[in-house]
């Protein structure tokens, strides 16, 4: 059975109300179809209204969806040919995190992933998606590839956040994601990054050092989950909610503040709607952005992902200490 | 950010002098403090979160707040490591004008930038600067617990990189001093990329081969340890110093077990091999001095110390 939520609910009703009148109408054999044409009519409208007015915390409820599309389901849609390469010939092959080559539009490329499970086995497998050290470690050598190659890299962000495990301590977590930002930044390659679900906090963002940053429209990025913002800040993690608000984390806010380059559009109700047509958007916007890319020299895409990371950050310049503020810098 | 993660297990301790009775029987003072900064009412005495020894707070404070019965590293600010480690009169702070704003507008964030400027002396989480060890000109970082747990922020992310940046045109090499709790949640995503600006600015450091020093302190954790703090060709940490990516507390609630004893300390970083040296407070500015000798201009190949 499909998950619904609260905010779906009405939704669901007139849905069931239509399908009720629909076969009251056949079984006696009356025609109520122009009650049934106001209703469906009433039902896009509502199905507008609510889906493009969506609060931060249910774009989180549409991001985490266990029906959400993962990067698997995408990955036949996006490439020609995706050649799955795996391990980090260190210690493991991690599950969280996926990587290869594949034929975007006939243009080689490396893609690196995370991945949640779509059911409980596969998320124990895949560690809900949540990277071990050697994920990240499997991603920089399939990286170190794409810079000796000279292929752009793809990554597509879908991770609660890193393994939070003391295995995960043990075998240097801090350095793995540590090295990935550092090595990223590099690179003079194109590097595109795509926010496909959740943007947890480190763990995300170790695949998030890229000259261009897209976001579908129901992802979320962050610097820690609401949950955990909630209980740290308020003792409580019950007040989620409010703390998605506070994050200023949506695909739209991120744009705002300029981290993000572009919202990738989903269909009404969210990618899981049509795969297939999300796979499209995603597809157009990485085809131009990619192709914007290509046009730059090595050195130029490695200094432009610099200066676009200098960049982040707002605060203020005091003249003189206990003075106002005398202009914000960007 | 992960403040409430580092609260370690108080410690009771049976000592027969009448001052530390006098401490047991206040004990909702004792509570207010983190737990390594247990001081007694009267403002004179500190105990030793480890071995209970009551100890006069000016000897503690010129020992480099280290205890003087077992040699337990109690937390220190930027100023008193800076007094402790740079040779006097060449410290020259910079990037002080840069204060942090609120951003995403997040709720009560100016009142906690407010009260973190009142409860420490430096005007954000880092102090930057140049100066030199031993007579060797170098560029420096010091983190500050007592400002917001050392989390970082825009202001944090842009100081370091500024130093990092400075360094290069300078030719000098970095040490950073880490404590932090990790990235700053108020500030939202822009902290979190603070985490890549650090991170990518050191890799222009390495690019132009020079010596960037790590050193991690008690507590690093989240992405502080997930950035700047472990991309030190050398990472030296000091003794007993809580190190880690996840705070022990979500350690905990994630494998449903206590966590070993020992569990994220600098030694156990060490023997997983995270990190190259642990050294005590006291040695720290010497060995420094020994590893910056060895990175000079025109020590590189054929030439002599």
């Amino acid at each position: 059975m499909a998950q619904h939520f609260d905010f779906e609910k009405p939704l669901l009703e007139l849905e069931q109300k239509i399908a009720e009148l629909q076969k009251f109408s056949k079984e006696k054999e009356i025609d109520l179809s122009p009650e049934i044409s106001k209703l469906s009519r009433r039902l896009v409208r509502l199905r507008k209204e609510i889906y493009e007015n969506l609060e931060p915390w249910q774009k989180v409820q549409i991001a985490r969806h266990s029906e959400r599309p993962n990067f698997y389901d995408y990955a036949p849609l996006l490439f020609d040919e995706f050649i799955e390469l795996k391990g980090d010939r260190l210690f493991a092959d991690d599950r969280a995190i996926v990587g290869g080559i594949a034929s975007f539009q006939g243009i080689p490329v490396t893609v690196i992933a995370h991945v949640k499970g779509k059911d409980t086995k596969e998320n124990i497998l895949r560690n809900f998606g949540m990277p071990h050290p050697e994920g990240y470690r499997k991603a920089l050598r399939l990286m170190d590839q794409a810079e000796k190659f000279r292929r752009p890299i793809l990554t597509f962000i879908d991770t609660p956040g890193a393994a939070c495990d003391l295995e995960a301590e043990e075998r240097g977590q801090g350095e793995a994601i540590a090295r990935c930002l550092q090595t990223m930044s590099n690179y003079k390659v194109p590097i595109v990054c795509t926010v496909i679900g959740e943007g947890g906090s480190g763990g995300a963002l170790a695949l998030g050092v890229g000259n261009a940053i897209l976001m579908l429209e129901n992802s979320f990025y962050s610097v820690i989950a609401p949950e955990s913002c909630a209980s740290i800040l308020w003792k409580d993690p019950g007040k989620a909610k409010e703390a998605a608000s506070a994050l200023k984390f949506t695909a739209q806010d991120l744009l705002k503040i300029g981290v993000a380059d572009e919202i990738i559009r989903e269909p009404l109700g969210g990618a899981h709607k049509n795969v297939k047509q999300t796979a499209e958007e995603i597809s157009k916007v990485i085809s131009q952005s990619l192709a914007k890319l290509r046009e730059e020299s090595p050195e130029s895409l490695k200094t432009k992902r610099y200066e676009k990371l200098r960049a982040y950050g707002e605060f203020e310049v005091k003249v003189q200490e206990k003075l106002d503020c005398e202009g914000a810098e960007k | 950010m992960f403040k409430d993660i580092f609260r370690k297990p108080k410690y009771i301790t049976i000592n027969s002098s009448p001052t530390s009775q006098r401490n047991l029987s206040e004990p909702t003072q004792v509570l207010e403090q983190t737990s390594t900064r247990k001081e007694l009412p009267d403002g004179l005495w500190v105990k030793c979160p480890k071995c209970g020894e009551v100890l006069f707070k000016k000897d503690l404070n010129e020992n480099q707040r280290v205890c003087t019965e077992c040699s337990y590293h109690f937390r220190i600010s930027a100023r008193e490591r800076l007094d402790h480690l740079v040779d006097p009169g060449t410290f020259e702070e910079w990037d002080q004008e840069l204060e942090s704003i609120n951003p995403l507008g997040f709720p009560e964030y100016e009142d906690k930038l407010e009260e973190a400027r009142n409860k420490s002396d430096v005007s954000e989480s880092v102090l930057t600067g140049q100066g030199k060890i031993d007579g060797l000109p170098i560029v420096l970082a010091f983190n500050d617990e007592k400002f917001m747990m050392g989390s970082m922020g825009s202001v944090t992310g842009e100081r370091i990189t500024r130093a990092v940046e400075r360094a290069i045109e300078l030719g000098y090499p970095v040490i950073i001093f880490s404590t932090s709790g990790g990235a700053r949640m108020q500030e939202g995503i822009l902290s979190l990329y603070q985490m890549a600006k650090t991170s990518a600015a050191l890799g222009r450091l390495a690019e132009h081969h020079l010596l960037y020093i790590s050193v991690l302190t008690d507590p690093t954790f989240g992405g502080v340890t997930a950035s700047y703090a472990s991309l030190g060709d050398i990472n030296i940490a000091e003794p007993g110093a809580l190190i880690g990516f996840t705070g022990p507390r979500v350690i905990k609630q994630t494998m449903r077990k206590e966590l070993p004893a020992g569990a994220q300390t600098a030694e156990f970083n060490q023997d997983h091999g995270q990190i190259d040296l642990v050294v005590e407070r006291a040695e720290i500015r010497s060995v420094l001095a020994r590893l910056l000798r060895y990175h000079q201009e025109g020590a590189g190949y054929g030439s002599t110390l």
